[in-house]
C-alpha cells in the first residue's frame, strides 16, 4: 500500500480497526498519494483521508459498477494489460443472457430451488459447445452453494475442463467478455449512483478521476476492504466488482495495486488456509460431498482437470500428500490413500445451520475455541437458545465469556425464556493459554506466517489448543484402542505421534514440519520438502497443507525468520514466510508488460532477464521462472506446462484474470446490484429487489422487516450497520476483561445524526432503544454529524451506527447489550457469510423494557409491520420474471446483441 | 525532618542543572530517579506477534522471574516498525488481567453454579462424552447408500485466534472422528 498512488478504502475503517497497518497508507499519502474513504460513517479514517464519501450501506455494487462503466465508456482502461492478461477477449457461450435482459436475473435461474444452473455462463468452445467443469457434469448452483464452494477459491480459480478458449482479440464480438461487461454496466451511471448510494455526482467524478488518473503504466491504485464488503447477501460480488475494476485499470500483480482484505483476527487467514471450516480441507481443497465426490477419482476429476492451465491442475498431488500426512502407512494405493476415511458433506453445515441443528436437538456437543457466538455471531438470541439444547458444551477461552455463562446471566434468563434450573446442558470451562504462553505461527492478512516464541509457561490449568487437542486425541484413541469397528479406523490409524516435551506437550515445530511435508521414499526420505511443486500423487510425498510447503524447507522454520526490516528492501523477504513460496505480491508476472519489460521504471518489480533466461526482480517471481514472455505452448498440454508467456494468473484455469466469471460464483457471473434482505429503498435498477440466490431461512425466530414498497416497511424505517472500535476486539473476549481497554470504551452506544435525533427525540448521552424484527437493545446516544442523512430515491435515509463489542453477562469489566442480537440470518450463497452490515430497525428514546416486556415490545413491532415468515423471503420479487429460463441454443434474446 | 540546605532550593537546582524551565532533572524526585523501565530490568525479551487483528504487528515480551512484566512493539518488524495500537499495547493485561480464569470450571446439568474440576478429569470427561455422542449420532451412509462416515452430533467454533499448528490438529482430529461442523470466525 505504501507504493500506491491512490488508495480507496471502502467497507473498512482502517485507521481505527487496523491502526498500525494504516501507517503505510499514511506513508503513501505523505509521498503524494490520494486517499479516499467511502463509508456510511465519517470515521478517523475519513478524518485523515483526502476525501470522505458517505454511502448508503449495501449499495457498493452501484458505485463500483458505475466506476467500471466510467472506465470503459471514457476509454480509460489499460489496453495492453486488459487485452493480454484478462479474459476480455474470451467468448462466452451463446446461451448466456444477462441480468440486464431478464429484469435482474441471469440466465439459468430456477425459482423452485432459488438457485442458478450456471451452465449458460460458460466459455464458448469450438463447434458451439460450452467449456464445462471437469468431472461429472455441471454442478447446480444450489449444490455448490450448500458446500460454500466459493470459499475454495482461496488459492486459485475454479476448474475448467480445458483452456482451449475462443477469442476475439479485437474485442468487438458481442459475445466477448469485454462487450458483455460493457453492456452490463451501461446503466450504472453517476445519476444512478446519486439515486441509489446517496453520493453527489461531483463526489463520484472526484473518485472516478482519482482512480483513473492514478492507474496505468506509471501509476497504481489500491483498494482496501474489510467485513464492510463481505458481510452482505452478495458480499462476494462486492469484491468481484472491485476485481473487475482493478483488472480494467491494470492494478493487479503490481506494486501499489491490488485489493487488500483487511482481516480482523490474528490468524483468520491461517484458519482459512488450514481451515477449521466445514467445507474445506487444508490448502483450499474441498471437503468431499456425497453424490459428487464419492470416490477419490470422482473427487480428483471434479476439483481440477489435467487439461486446464496452471498449478491447480496438480491438485491430485496436493490431495494424496494430505492423505499421506494424516494417515501415513494406512493410506496406500490399494485403499485410494484412505480417501474413505474422510467424512462426507450432504449440504450446508456452516455455523448457522449448526445452531439451527442445535435447536432441533441434532447437535449434542459443542466446542468453543476462542470464539464468543453469544455476542459475536448474528442473531445472538438464536445462538444462546441453541446452546441451551446441547448435552455438553466445552468453552476454551481466557475469560468467562458470555458464551460460557448464558445459562446463569444471559438475556434469556432475564426475559424468562430460560430458567437455569431447567437447563440440562453440562458446561466445561477450560482455561486457555495466551499468545505468549505457547509457541506457534499466525498467518496475517497478507499471507505472511510469523512464528511466536513461547515467553512463559501457562498459569494454573491453562493449556494451549495444541496441548488440549493432542491430549484429547490421545485419550480418545486410548479409549478406542482395540476397537474392531470400521468407523474407528480413521482415528486409530491417524498419525498422532508428535514428539513431546518433559510435560508431555507436543512440539509445535514438529506440527509445522508435518504441515510443510516431507519426502517419504528415496534417498531424501524424511527430509522436508522445499516447494509444493515437489509434491507427487503417487504416495511418495506428504504435506498437511500444500500451500505452506516451503515454510520448513531445509529443516529450518522460516516463519521464525527475523532479519530486521531496516536491513532489508521493501519486500522484506527474510522476515517470516509468505505462502506460496515466500511470494509477497501474487501474480507479479503482471508487473511486467507482455514482452517481460517493466510497465515503467517507477513500477518496476519483476521482469524477464533475457541474458539469464529467467524472471528476476524484487520478489519471488510468481511464474514458471524460465518461461519466456513470448512462449506459446500448446494449451492442450495442461497444467503449468500450458501456461503461455502472457498468462500471469497462474492459478486460474486459463491463466487470465477474470472480468467475467464463467464458473465459481453461484449468484451471477457479473456483480449486479441488489438491495439487502432488509431495505427501505426499492431497487432502481431491476424489478428484482434482493439477490435471488441469497440464502434465506424462513423461520418464526428469524423474521425479516418488510422492504420498500411493501406494507409495514415504515415500521422499521432506518438502516443500521455494525462496526468495531479501536479499543475493543470483536465480541470482547480479549478486550472487555482488560481494565485498560474497558476504561477507554466503557459503554455500548449508537451513533445517530442530529437530524435523526431531532426526528425521534433522542437526547445526547441519554438512552435509546433500537428495535429490529429479532430483538430490541438499548444503547447510549451519541449524536454526531459523522452520520450523514442521505438523499436516496427522492427520500431521506437515516443510518445508525452500532459497535458490536458488548454482551450481557456479569463477569466482564464492562458489559452491555449486543448489537448482533438485532441481526437475522440471511447468507451470501457463495460463502455462507451472513448479512450483518445492513439491516432495518426503529429507534426510540429511553431504555428497553426488562423481563417478558422486552419480548412483548418486539412482538408488538412485528404485529404492526405484519411481518410473517414469508416476509422478505421470496427468491424472485418480480412476478413477471418468474419462470424465465434460457432457451437452449436460442439466439438474440431481448437486447442480448447489438 | 531535616532542614533543606540552600543548594536544594528549586531555583538553584534549575540553574545548576541547566534545567531553566524547571521541567527536568531539577524537579525529579528521588523516587522517580530510582525508577527504571520494566523493559530494562527484565530477564529477557521474547519475540512474539500481536494476538488481536491480522496486521501481525511484532511484539517483544519482557519477562522477569518467569512473569510477563511488559509487552511492547518490536522495532525490527518491517510490518509495524515498533508500533502497537491500544489493544496491542494493553496485551500485557491479556496475560495478567485479574479477571482471567486459570482453573477448570464445571457446571452440571440444572446446576446454578460452577464447581472446580481437576484438569485431567475434565479432559477425560470430555473424551467420554465425545465418544458417546459420536456413537449415538453416527451416520454411516445416506438413504441412497452413499458413504457418509460422519457425526452431526459434534460441532466446533473457533480458530481465527489460534495458531496454524493448533488449527491443523483440530481439523485433523475432528475430521478423523467424522465431525464435519467445524467452523470459525472466517465464516462470519
Amino acid at each position: 500500500m505504501a507504493n500506491a498512488d491512490c488508495i480507496v478504502i471502502q467497507g473498512s475503517n482502517m485507521a481505527e480497526c487496523h491502526p498500525v497497518g494504516y501507517q503505510w497508507v499514511a506513508e503513501a499519502k505523505a509521498r503524494g498519494a490520494k486517499v479516499i474513504h467511502v463509508d456510511p460513517r465519517f470515521t478517523r479514517t475519513s478524518a485523515v483521508a483526502d476525501k470522505h464519501i458517505p454511502i448508503r450501506a449495501g449499495s457498493d455494487v452501484v458505485l463500483l459498477g458505475a466506476l467500471i462503466n466510467y472506465v470503459i465508456s471514457n476509454d480509460l482502461w489499460f489496453k495492453e494489460y486488459v487485452s493480454a492478461y484478462t479474459n476480455a477477449a474470451t467468448l462466452v457461450h451463446a446461451d448466456y443472457r444477462d441480468a440486464e435482459d431478464l429484469g435482474g436475473l441471469f440466465s439459468g435461474f430456477n425459482p423452485e430451488t432459488g438457485a442458478y444452473d450456471t451452465a449458460s455462463w460458460s466459455y464458448a468452445e469450438e463447434a458451439g459447445d460450452a467449456i464445462g467443469e471437469p468431472g461429472a457434469g455441471s454442478e447446480h448452483g444450489s449444490d455448490a452453494s450448500a458446500r460454500a464452494a466459493g470459499h475454495q477459491f482461496g488459492s486459485g480459480g475454479p476448474a475448467l475442463e480445458h483452456a482451449r478458449v475462443q477469442r476475439d482479440d479485437t474485442l468487438q464480438d458481442p459475445r466477448t467478455v469485454f462487450q458483455i461487461v460493457k453492456r452490463h454496466y451501461a446503466r450504472y451511471t453517476p445519476e444512478m449512483v446519486h439515486d441509489m448510494c446517496g453520493i453527489e455526482v461531483a463526489d463520484f467524478e472526484y473518485l472516478a478521476r482519482a482512480i483513473t488518473e492514478n492507474s496505468g503504466r506509471e501509476r497504481t491504485t489500491c483498494f482496501a476492504y474489510a467485513v464492510g464488503w463481505t458481510q452482505h447477501s452478495l458480499g462476494a460480488q462486492f469484491i468481484r466488482a472491485a476485481a473487475i475494476l482493478q483488472l480494467l485499470l491494470g492494478n493487479l500483480g503490481r506494486p501499489g495495486g491490488g485489493i487488500m482484505a483487511l482481516r480482523g483476527h490474528a490468524s483468520i487467514q491461517g484458519s482459512t488456509d488450514i481451515p477449521t471450516l466445514f467445507n474445506l480441507l487444508p490448502g483450499y481443497l474441498p471437503m468431499p460431498t456425497a453424490g459428487r465426490h464419492d470416490t477419490l477419482s470422482q473427487y480428483l476429476e471434479a476439483i481440477a482437470s489435467k487439461k486446464q492451465k496452471g498449478f491447480w491442475a496438480d491438485a491430485d498431488a496436493y490431495t494424496v500428500s494430505l492423505l499421506k500426512a494424516w494417515w501415513g502407512e494406512a493410506a496406500n494405493a490399494e485403499n485410494d490413500w484412505a480417501y474413505d476415511y474422510l467424512p462426507r458433506l450432504t449440504g450446508a453445515h456452516g455455523t448457522y445451520e449448526t445452531v439451527m441443528g442445535m435447536l432441533e436437538d441434532e447437535v449434542e456437543g459443542y466446542f468453543l475455541l476462542g470464539q464468543n457466538p453469544a455476542v459475536g455471531s448474528a442473531h445472538g438470541r438464536m445462538q444462546r437458545l441453541g446452546m441451551s439444547h446441547l448435552k455438553w458444551l466445552v468453552v476454551r477461552d481466557l475469560n468467562l465469556i458470555e458464551s460460557a455463562t448464558w445459562w446463569k446471566d444471559g438475556p434469556e434468563i432475564e426475559s424468562g425464556e430460560l430458567h437455569t434450573e431447567d437447563i440440562e446442558t453440562e458446561v466445561f470451562f477450560l482455561p486457555a493459554a495466551t499468545h505468549v504462553e505457547k509457541a506457534g505461527s499466525f498467518t496475517q492478512t497478507q499471507r505472511l506466517l510469523q512464528w511466536r516464541h513461547q515467553a512463559v509457561a501457562p498459569p494454573g490449568d491453562c493449556q494451549s489448543e495444541l496441548q488440549f487437542f493432542f491430549e484429547l486425541g490421545e485419550r480418545i484413541r486410548q479409549k478406542l484402542a482395540g476397537s474392531d469397528d470400521e468407523r474407528d479406523r480413521p482415528l486409530l490409524d491417524l498419525t498422532w505421534d508428535y514428539p513431546t516435551d518433559a510435560h508431555g506437550d507436543p512440539n509445535p515445530e514438529a506440527v509445522l514440519a508435518e504441515i510443510n511435508g516431507r519426502h517419504l521414499e528415496g534417498p531424501d526420505a524424511g527430509k522436508p520438502l522445499p516447494a509444493y511443486t515437489e509434491l507427487r500423487a503417487d504416495g511418495t510425498t506428504s504435506a498437511g497443507c500444500w500451500i505452506y510447503t516451503g515454510v520448513y524447507a531445509g529443516g529450518i522454520n522460516h516463519a521464525a525468520n527475523r532479519k530486521p526490516g531496516r536491513e532489508q528492501g521493501p519486500a522484506a523477504p527474510e522476515w517470516g514466510w509468505a505462502w506460496p513460496a515466500n511470494r509477497r505480491i501474487l501474480y507479479n508476472r503482471a508487473s511486467a508488460d507482455p514482452d517481460g519489460k517493466p510497465w515503467s521504471e517507477r513500477k518496476k518489480y519483476i521482469w524477464w532477464d533475457q541474458e539469464q533466461g529467467r524472471w528476476v526482480g524484487d520478489d519471488v517471481p510468481d511464474f514458471p521462472v524460465d518461461r519466456a514472455p513470448g512462449s506459446q505452448p500448446d494449451p492442450a498440454a495442461g497444467g503449468p506446462e500450458a501456461l503461455s508467456g502472457d498468462d500471469p494468473f497462474i492459478m486460474q484455469a486459463d491463466g487470465k484474470g477474470w472480468l467475467f466469471a464463467p464458473k465459481g460464483l453461484v449468484d451471477g457471473p457479473l456483480p449486479t446490484h441488489y438491495e439487502a434482505q432488509e431495505s427501505p429503498v426499492a431497487n432502481a435498477l431491476y424489478p428484482q429487489q434482493q439477490s435471488p440466490a441469497r440464502l434465506v431461512f424462513p423461520r418464526a425466530d428469524n423474521l425479516s422487516a418488510p422492504s420498500a414498497g411493501t406494507s409495514g416497511a415504515e415500521v422499521y424505517p432506518y438502516v443500521f450497520t455494525t462496526y468495531r472500535l479501536t479499543e475493543h476486539h470483536t465480541a470482547g473476549g480479549m478486550s472487555r476483561w482488560l481494565p485498560y481497554l474497558s476504561e477507554l470504551q466503557p459503554e455500548m452506544f449508537c451513533e445517530v445524526s442530529p437530524e435523526l435525533a431531532a426526528e425521534r427525540g433522542l437526547e445526547p448521552y441519554g438512552w435509546a432503544t433500537i428495535v429490529s424484527p429479532r430483538s430490541a437493545i438499548e444503547a447510549r446516544v451519541l449524536v454526531t454529524e459523522r452520520m450523514t442523512p442521505l438523499s436516496v430515491g427522492g427520500r431521506t435515509v437515516h443510518q445508525i451506527g452500532l459497535p458490536y463489542h458488548w454482551g450481557v453477562g456479569n463477569d466482564a469489566v464492562v458489559s452491555g447489550d449486543a448489537a448482533n442480537d438485532l441481526l437475522g440470518i440471511t447468507l451470501d450463497p457463495n460463502v455462507q457469510i451472513q448479512e450483518s452490515k445492513v439491516a432495518s430497525c426503529d429507534i426510540r428514546p429511553g431504555r428497553r423494557p426488562r423481563g417478558p416486556a422486552l419480548l412483548a415490545l418486539v412482538a408488538e413491532y412485528q404485529a404492526r409491520a405484519g411481518t410473517t415468515i414469508e416476509t422478505g423471503n421470496r427468491a424472485v420479487t418480480d412476478p413477471a420474471a418468474e419462470g424465465i429460463e434460457p432457451k437452449p441454443g436460442g439466439h438474440g434474446g431481448a437486447g442480448g446483441r447489438r | 525532618m531535616a532542614r533543606r540546605s540552600f543548594l536544594q532550593w528549586p531555583v538553584v537546582r534549575q540553574v545548576s542543572t541547566g534545567d531553566l524551565l524547571g521541567r527536568g532533572p531539577s524537579v525529579t524526585s528521588p523516587r522517580t530517579k530510582a525508577l527504571a523501565p520494566r523493559t530494562s530490568t527484565a530477564d529477557r525479551a521474547v519475540q512474539s506477534v500481536c494476538p488481536y487483528c491480522a496486521v501481525g504487528c511484532g511484539q517483544r515480551v519482557y519477562v522477569k522471574d518467569e512473569k510477563v512484566v511488559q509487552i511492547e512493539g518490536d522495532p525490527d518488524s518491517p510490518i509495524s516498525r515498533g508500533r502497537l495500537c491500544p489493544k496491542g499495547s494493553a496485551s500485557e493485561q491479556l496475560v495478567n488481567s485479574p479477571g482471567r480464569q486459570t482453573r477448570v470450571l464445571y457446571r452440571a446439568p440444572r446446576s446454578t453454579r460452577w464447581e472446580h474440576l481437576d484438569l485431567a478429569a475434565a479432559i477425560d470427561m470430555v473424551a467420554d462424552r465425545f465418544i458417546e455422542t459420536r456413537r449415538r449420532t453416527w451416520q454411516q451412509e445416506d438413504a441412497e447408500g452413499r458413504l457418509l462416515s460422519r457425526t452431526m452430533g459434534i460441532a466446533s467454533l473457533g480458530g481465527a485466534t489460534l495458531d496454524n499448528e493448533e488449527n491443523y490438529l483440530i481439523k485433523k482430529l475432528f475430521t478423523a472422528a467424522g465431525a464435519v461442523q467445524i467452523e470459525n470466525q472466517a465464516r462470519i
